[in-house]
């Protein structure tokens, strides 16, 4: 099997997020989440619950390319009413793509410049203040550069490890931020202070590259390992059964 | 007692200045044309209230929309609503942007005739900030959690679209999702449901089992009959999302001249029929 491109990295290193979750709602917005979440259900995590995007709870996993696998197989109805008590109740880890993060993982998708007059209006604040409040999110960042890791969001959309902490332990409880996956590497927040720390570079790209394109200091240990490379059973099921058209290619910045 | 009544009779009754409430998501089963029939009007000044998608749009595109709440404005297979991202990029409205729970929790409120219902989401986020009448309510139980009081949303009149009614108000969905169809209806003074068809009550159970009759006639005051009236968002299983007509419509907030182009041919008319003509007409123009 030809080795792993960059996409397939980091659909594995999404999947891995979803680690230890058993039975919750694995949600995730993009394709290489898509990817990512499918492949931690055919693989390591086969508790994890899926919808088609609409209202319907799969029991089985359709591919986010190419022909359809069959008839899904509905386990459940889960409108979007369903999907607020679930999320209230926390049994769901979430992938959003981040158009700014900072170092404490506070989180922006709904506007750049002020919110009160807006420079871009982007998608608005959605879920994310209830999302990071309530359960365990992780973040997908498929163009990693200053203009996305950045000092200060210009609108906090989704609860960062500072804004959480200022909440005391009691509003917080259920805050947890897993994993940051860019198309360079992937970050954690289990530096002593919660700044975000690069936990390992995907291969090929060094160190040095990751600093450059972030905004703000990132926590940095001794040794950054290298983002563990997919086995052969996962490059099997990312090629031939979740994605066989290829789309997670499309997805990362050239 | 005989609901059913005309798109133009339900319209008259919103008022410059009033609060509208919109049903569906997105581009998902919108109550198009009843819309349409506010773009006909003089009416000025709304609050809309909306998971927002095209109707909100339209209604920005308009010049109607003086306050809008939502958590999001979408067409879902174009992500960001065009008309809606320039308008709120010029300024031209008051933005209230929650979060999409708290916008459930505000009609909750209403519906069940609450002041507020407390909920964590948005606690830490700047939901509080940007919305600075948001106010924190401390639980008078054991841990004294400090949680956000969601307030009531009150609506004048919410506006949904049902693929089937009856003409005493009761309303089938037949699609995937309710939606939030029901709170919308319950949260407001005076409900207008338009549908596909009206069927006798009798006719409900062809179509759909007793559970997809989400709304019963204590939350409807009026019926409207718009075949095609959720053109062009979805409203399955009686038809898919027009996506050929919405890139048309997307492409016209390109610049004031596309936007004028759209409006003379397709809103500029002066009834339902004239639109669903003008789309014919397009659609044969196209192929």
């Amino acid at each position: 099997m030809t080795a792993a491109t960059r996409a397939e990295v980091c659909a594995v290193a999404v999947a891995d997020a979803f680690r230890g979750d058993g039975e919750k709602l694995a949600s995730s917005f993009g394709t290489v989440p898509a990817i990512g979440a499918r492949l931690a259900k055919l693989s390591f995590e086969p508790d994890l619950l899926m919808t088609d995007g609409i209202a319907m709870l799969l029991a089985d996993v359709q591919p986010v390319s190419g022909e359809a696998k069959g008839d899904p197989v509905a386990e459940g109805w889960i409108p979007f009413r369903s999907v607020f008590d679930l999320l209230w109740s926390g049994r769901r880890h979430v992938v959003m793509v981040a158009s700014q993060i900072d170092r404490y993982g506070n989180h922006n998708f709904a506007c750049i410049g002020p919110h009160a007059r807006p420079k871009a209006q982007l998608l608005g604040m959605r879920g994310a203040p209830g999302n990071t409040i309530n359960h365990t999110t992780s973040y997908w960042v498929p163009n990693h550069s200053p203009k996305v890791f950045v000092e200060r969001v210009d609108v906090c959309s989704g609860v960062g490890y500072d804004r959480a902490a200022a909440l005391g332990p009691q509003a917080s409880r259920f805050h947890e931020i897993r994993r940051v996956v860019s198309n360079l590497g992937v970050f954690d927040f289990s530096s002593p202070d919660r700044r975000m720390r690069l936990a390992s570079v995907h291969p090929g790209v060094r160190v040095d590259d990751v600093v450059a394109a972030t905004g703000f200091e990132l926590a940095i240990g001794g040794d950054v390992p290298e983002t563990r490379a997919p086995s052969e059973l996962e490059l099997h099921l990312i090629r031939e059964v979740i994605d066989p058209a290829g789309a997670r290619e499309r997805e990362l910045a050239a | 007692m005989d609901k059913r009544t005309t798109a133009s009779e339900a319209i008259a009754e919103l008022r410059d200045g009033m609060t509208l409430g919109i049903g569906g998501w997105g581009s998902r089963r919108k109550p198009m044309a009843l819309v349409r029939e506010i773009l006909r009007r003089p009416v000025k000044d709304l609050t809309v209230v909306s998971y927002g998608g095209p109707d909100v749009g339209l209604l920005c595109a308009a010049g109607k929309v003086k306050k809008l709440v939502y958590g999001f404005v979408s067409l879902d297979s174009i992500p960001l609503e065009p008309h809606f991202r320039a308008a709120r990029q010029a300024g031209a409205f008051q933005a209230v942007e929650l979060d999409e729970g708290m916008l459930q929790w505000g009609l909750y409120a209403a519906a069940c005739r609450l002041p507020f219902l407390p909920t964590r989401a948005g606690l830490g986020s700047d939901v509080l900030r940007i919305n600075p009448e948001l106010k924190l309510v401390k639980s008078p139980y054991a841990g004294a959690e400090e949680l956000v009081a969601m307030p009531a949303i009150e609506l004048d009149v919410a506006i949904v679209h049902m693929n089937r009614a009856d003409a005493r108000g009761n309303a089938q969905f037949l699609g995937p999702d309710p939606y939030f169809d029901d709170l919308y209806c319950m949260a407001a003074k005076r409900r207008f449901v338009s549908c596909e068809k009206i069927v006798d009550t009798r006719d409900f159970s062809k179509y759909g089992s007793f559970h997809t009759l989400k709304l019963n006639r204590t939350m409807v005051d009026g019926v409207v009959e718009t075949p095609g009236g959720a053109h062009f968002t979805e409203c399955p299983p009686d038809y898919g999302r027009d996506e050929a007509f919405q890139r048309a419509y997307a492409a016209s907030a390109r610049d004031a001249e596309a936007w004028q182009a759209f409006r003379a041919r397709f809103l500029e008319l002066e009834s339902e029929a004239a639109y669903q003509d003008a789309v014919r007409a397009w659609r044969e123009g196209s192929k």
